[in-house]
């Protein structure tokens, strides 16, 4: 075999051959196979590399923990803060022991450790750890901004709220996009139902948020099985259209059903949510007065945040649940090969109307959600730029991947806020100049980058709902989008 | 002769009555009628453009015939009187203890799957390309498992009946990975396998439906000498073992004429022969549909076979 091959690249360049040469020194041996470290060596190794981390720790932050100085009478006094200094230690010890004995598997890592791991344990894929550790943050993330910029969390957690309201839609309409792959550009209409639904029950019936808030995921579900009736017929770019316009019918009829909606006017009043009957306000009754807590305004916007975070988790959790369902993989399929599928006996319709209508209940749940936090709603809410927008994220985010949709509105809604803020750029274009002016703008050229460096998105592997013996993601060169994208 | 002992006069799985096919002035099928005999392997040939995919489509509610009747008798022996009363009735279907029998043409085509029990595959690959092997007979056999999910509600609740069919769902899928010999690829998308094993993943896919009929359009096509004479060998099985019937239209004359109980050959649209694989080779107005010969000669065969209809004028003239 080794002859053939050398008089077979006998005429190439000294270089290839060289190359090929050494290939095949590499091949003749035994592969490249590390005995994995037993047990016992791996609890050593891993205290060993905890013990120098903690005390490079201890060393490094001798002077900012251990020595304290403060302000005496006649200058500086020098005092110890041992608890502060042996807790950073601690933990230096702890997390660096965990990350060698669980993910690094006892070895020390060096250049390119982490792509090693993630090459070596499909237990925690890089997603995975990203995932976890990003559901952490937003679990504790309140008490965080209280703690670490107590100065601006009422503005901040305001901003979570709304990040996890376009996180929880887009999760909504990633069921119909990127699983079911039906491309839907009036997806805000199912925003506006939920969200009407709650406020006209709420203020003609007199009904709480929590008896409302199933009621008007019902009803964004009802609409959308009557959305996905007409459209089962569409493909591809006579989808998107149909979808686009039942969204603006459904607005222009909120802002022409004047009796009933109260038109451009809206609806005022809509009431706060409660904990189990206890109000975010302030006297008898009220959530403060039942725990004896201090009233603060920011209590609520905690309540709320919580809320969104458990509604959002509740459609991963649903949502996650399904693709592991015959549903779920169903809707994948429909994706992939309609006609494929109905020669499986799969009843297409009823797939169809089943991802119109669990991505339109989430966006139900959504809607009544923002108009209890709002406390008013109005067509002008529901344009079809807030289509656009939980769209984008989607695709931006990659197709049916939920962690991209999180990064991908976390980077939209938040980097569109943090314009705002971006009062500097005045010193340069003027005092006149004014950041959110041009936002769209910067959100344009942002879709047009991300499309050109990921054009199938962030995060565009598919990772498969059921496995026989291993797990491989799937490239996105290998998925398909579904009708009209 | 003995066309007692024809095991698709005798038992037929599928009978197509006068079955037509118009798209606009094209005639597809032409007044077509065959028995497709249960357990048989019957292969359907003729030239291109003979109409083969469109008695496929047909058969597999994929289109609506013109004209016709489809009749799958998926158990026990329905007689001819119970049918035509069937057809009368405007029924689709009868489903009884001593026979059922459904009207394939009036089903919609994902119906005759599903409680009909025909299963076929498709000339251009469709698999689920994005998704693993096993996932796409996983996906297969969504019925049972829709079903067993209490339609998803008890599914998303982890109730132990769905466990368990999901279970039993993924070892029956294993069992035909390794069937068809790509249980090492089971987690590999379908699109990265090779052409060859797509194909049988395709035939796998199609009897995760536990069909009793099988459909198969081209299965060889694109296949090396080897991979033709597995298939082959697969088909066989299929046909012993599970007692599936398989119809399969085919060009490769080889798998035709080794593995086929049955042949029926078409061209324009219309039954030129049909027959066991030995009585059809020999079938003069086959090796003339196939090879061609002079008009005269044409004319020659004709009159010596006593034919007047075998040959409808040049599709020029039909179009």
């Amino acid at each position: 075999m080794a002859n053939t091959t050398t008089s077979a690249s006998a005429d190439r360049p000294e270089g290839a051959e060289r190359l090929s040469e050494d290939r095949r020194e590499a091949m003749r041996g035994e592969p490249p196979f590390v005995e994995a470290p037993s047990e016992d060596t791996r609890l050593v190794r891993a205290l060993k590399e905890a013990g120098v981390t903690a005390g490079l720790v201890a060393v490094l932050t001798l002077f900012f923990f251990l020595f304290r100085t403060d302000i005496a009478v006649g200058g500086l006094d020098l005092s110890l803060d041992p608890k502060s200094w042996i807790i950073a230690i601690a933990i230096a010890f702890a997390g660096r022991f965990l990350l060698t004995y669980f993910v690094f598997g006892g070895e020390r890592p060096t250049v390119g450790g982490w792509k090693k791991v993630a090459a070596k344990t499909a237990r925690w894929p890089i997603g995975k750890v990203i995932g976890v550790v990003l559901l952490l943050v937003a679990l504790t993330l309140p008490f965080l901004l209280m703690t670490l910029l107590p100065s601006q969390d009422r503005y901040l957690l305001d901003l979570s709220i709304l990040i996890l309201t376009y996180v929880m839609l887009g999760w909504g309409l990633n069921i119909v996009v990127g699983l079911a792959g039906l491309l839907d550009l009036g997806y805000v209409a199912f925003y506006a139902v939920g969200a009407y639904s709650f406020a006209l029950l709420a203020t003609n019936f007199d009904l709480g948020f929590w008896i409302c808030l199933p009621m008007a995921g019902l009803f964004a579900a009802l609409w959308g099985v009557m959305l996905g009736f007409p459209v089962l017929r569409l493909r591809g770019d006579y989808l998107a259209i149909v979808t686009l316009a039942f969204g603006e019918i459904i607005r222009v009829v909120l802002l022409n059903w004047y009796d009933f909606t109260g038109g451009p006017n809206g609806i005022l009043g809509i009431p706060k949510p409660t904990l189990f009957g206890l109000e975010f306000s302030r006297g008898e009754g009220s959530f403060s007065d039942f725990f004896g807590l201090e009233y603060s305004s920011i209590q609520r916007f905690v309540f709320l945040y919580y809320i969104i975070l458990a509604l959002a988790l509740l459609t991963n959790f649903v949502t996650m649940r399904m693709r592991k369902l015959p549903v779920g993989r169903a809707w994948e399929a429909l994706r992939e090969d309609e006609i494929a599928c109905r020669s499986l006996g799969i009843n297409t319709v009823n797939v169809k109307l089943t991802a119109f209508a669990t991505g339109a209940m989430f966006g139900g749940f959504a809607g009544s959600f923002f108009a209890t936090r709002q406390g008013f709603i109005s067509p002008e809410s529901f344009t079809f730029i807030e289509s656009a927008i939980i769209l984008a994220i989607v695709v931006l985010g990659g197709l049916g991947s939920q962690l991209g949709v999180v990064i991908a509105s976390v980077v939209m809604i938040g980097g569109i806020e943090l314009l705002r803020n971006l009062t500097g750029l005045q010193a340069i274009f003027g005092a006149g100049f004014d950041p959110t002016q041009y936002r769209m703008l910067i959100f344009g050229l942002a879709m047009v980058l991300i499309m050109v460096w990921k054009p199938r998105g962030l995060v565009s592997t598919r990772t498969p709902s059921a496995i026989y013996k291993e797990k491989k993601t799937i490239g996105a060169d290998l998925v398909a989008q579904g009708e009209g994208h | 002769m003995n066309q007692q002992n024809r095991n698709w006069t005798t038992d037929p799985v599928l009978s197509v009555e006068h079955l037509t096919m118009r798209f606009g002035g094209l005639l597809a099928v032409d007044d077509l009628s065959f028995d497709v005999g249960r357990g048989d392997i019957t292969a359907l040939i003729g030239p291109n453009g003979a109409g083969k995919t469109t008695v496929f489509n047909c058969v597999t509610g994929f289109y609506k015939p013109t004209e016709g009747r489809i009749a799958l008798r998926r158990e026990g022996s329905v007689s001819d009187a119970a049918l035509a009363e069937l057809t009368r009735g405007g029924q689709q279907y009868r489903r009884a203890d001593d026979g059922s029998v459904f009207l394939l043409e009036r089903m919609a085509d994902f119906k005759i799957t599903e409680i009909a029990g025909v299963a076929r595959t498709f000339q251009n690959i469709r698999l689920f390309g994005g998704m693993t092997a096993l996932e796409n007979l996983l996906v297969a056999q969504h019925n049972e498992l829709m079903r067993a999910s209490g339609y998803t509600i008890g599914g998303l609740l982890g109730l132990p009946g769905y466990r368990r069919a999901a279970e039993a769902a993924k070892e029956k899928a294993v069992e035909w990975l390794r069937r068809v010999d790509l249980l090492d690829r089971a987690d590999d998308p379908a699109a990265d396998l090779p052409y060859g094993a797509q194909r049988r993943l395709e035939i796998a896919r199609a009897l995760c439906t536990n069909p009793v009929l099988l459909c198969l359009d081209e299965p060889a096509a694109g296949l090396n000498p080897r991979e033709s004479a597995e298939l082959n060998t697969l088909l066989k099985y299929i046909r012993d073992e599970h007692g599936v019937s398989v119809l399969l239209i085919e060009h490769d004359m080889g798998v035709v004429m080794e593995i086929s109980d049955h042949v029926i050959v078409l061209d324009y649209g219309k039954k030129i022969s049909d027959g066991t694989a030995s009585e059809v080779r020999n079938d003069a107005k086959v090796i003339a549909a196939y090879l061609g010969v002079d008009d005269e000669e044409v004319d020659e065969v004709e009159r010596d076979l006593d034919v007047k209809t075998a040959h409808t004028p040049a599709p020029g003239g039909a179009l």
